[in-house]
């Protein structure tokens, strides 16, 4: 006999689908008719039709040039990043206890940036950094290294790309420790009675147990990096110049600072869109690992 | 639509986005009336027809895109292109 199939349980999700739409579908929609348009305020808008996007897809442009250069800049800070988060973030899950009292106080240390708001790490480095009262900028340029955010651009990469680098390499860590912790001791054993070396249980052993979890902390990072906006804001507010300025930091810009609405929503769906494509890309790779691995 | 001025809706917009709704609800009425098994395709991962809607849409997305970046404003051989794209994502991804 066919049991019934009580239809009832979707009015449960109703709510979840009211806030979904109120967060995020109805705003997506209002920056889609944006797009499209121009504004002076005063809640008049004028079609422009695709103008506001071939001007952002056209690098010769003000807006396009403005893009394309945060976007650049974007890409290498999410590759400078990730380059040196994942082998760190490796290194100290391979280097923690695995029992005892300090494996607790290891994961308490390593959680502790990660507890940090991200406004509070600007701040923290703001300071830290400068070279008249900071105790990093005063040391360093003590040391006789000519360092300044405030004025040099490399000076501004070095400092944000290392907040990132304190922020963030917990998370990698703490991911690549659980996936250390999934692999059983009968691996090891028998790695031992091979007289495997230390990198070959690395290469062999560690690594292909880590897969998944870095491919999680890679596609992560990558996103939360890629969207960055309120610690290199808050530390160097995109200067000196446009060295620091990123897409999320010019988006802002662009809405907030110019109120050009129609500029800010065209640059907001491309922004998105790659966002979403990049996203699409990790999430078909992770299924397609697990697909072979089942 | 007096209520709806803060949206600042256009007729386009407004058919863009019936467009999309109309495919969901296209793609909701045959999952009731016609359901599928998800199938693997080249991609190597399996898919049902509302996942390859949505690589169809992002894809067309980044096809008028790059039209509008690489070659102009005529984005009719971009739609035509895109509709190809459409039909081969639901034939073999």
């Amino acid at each position: 006999m066919d049991k019934p199939v009580n239809q009832g349980a979707w009015l449960l999700v109703l709510p979840v689908l009211l806030i979904v739409a109120f967060s995020a579908i109805v705003p997506l929609m209002t920056v889609v008719n944006y797009s499209v348009q121009d504004t002076f305020g005063n809640n008049q808008f004028f079609w422009n039709g695709i103008g506001w996007y071939q001007e952002l897809l056209d690098p010769s442009t003000d807006l396009g040039g403005r893009f394309f250069d945060a976007l650049w800049r974007n890409l290498l800070f999410s590759f400078l990043i990730l380059a040196i988060e994942v082998p760190l973030g490796i290194a100290v899950a391979l280097s923690m206890p695995r029992q005892g009292w300090r494996v607790a106080a290891t994961l308490v240390v390593l959680a502790l940036p990660l507890l940090i708001p991200w406004n509070v790490v600007g701040t923290i480095w703001q300071i830290f950094a400068r070279e008249d009262i900071g105790l990093l900028g005063w040391v360093v340029n003590h040391l006789g290294i000519p360092y300044n955010y405030t004025a040099d651009p490399l000076s501004a990469w070095v400092t944000i790309v290392t907040m990132d680098v304190w922020h963030w390499t917990s998370l990698v860590a703490l991911l690549c420790y659980a996936g250390l912790r999934s692999i059983p001791d009968a691996f090891y054993q028998a790695a031992r009675i091979d007289g495997a070396s230390r990198w070959a249980i690395f290469r062999n052993i560690q690594l292909p147990k880590m897969r998944r979890v870095l491919l999680i902390a890679v596609l992560l990072r990558f996103m939360d990096s890629f969207m960055i906006y309120t610690e290199p804001f808050v530390v160097t507010g995109g200067g000196p110049g446009n060295s620091t300025t990123f897409v999320s930091i010019d988006l802002v810009k662009l809405a907030l600072g110019q109120f050009d609405l129609g500029k800010a929503a065209a640059l907001s769906i491309v922004y998105n869109l790659i966002i979403l494509a990049v996203c699409w890309v990790f999430y078909t790779v992770m299924t397609r690992m697990d697909s072979g691995r089942s | 639509m007096e209520h709806l001025a803060w949206m600042a809706w256009t007729w386009q917009t407004g058919a863009f986005f019936a467009l999309v709704a109309g495919l969901l609800a296209l793609l909701t009425t045959l999952a009731v009336n016609r359901p599928e098994i998800a199938r693997p395709g080249i991609l190597g991962i399996t898919t049902t027809r509302g996942d390859r809607l949505f690589i169809t849409l992002l894809g067309s997305a980044f096809i008028h895109l790059a039209w509008l970046g690489l070659v102009g404003p005529e984005l009719e051989i971009a739609s035509g292109l895109a509709l190809l794209y459409a039909a081969a994502v639901f034939r073999w991804v």
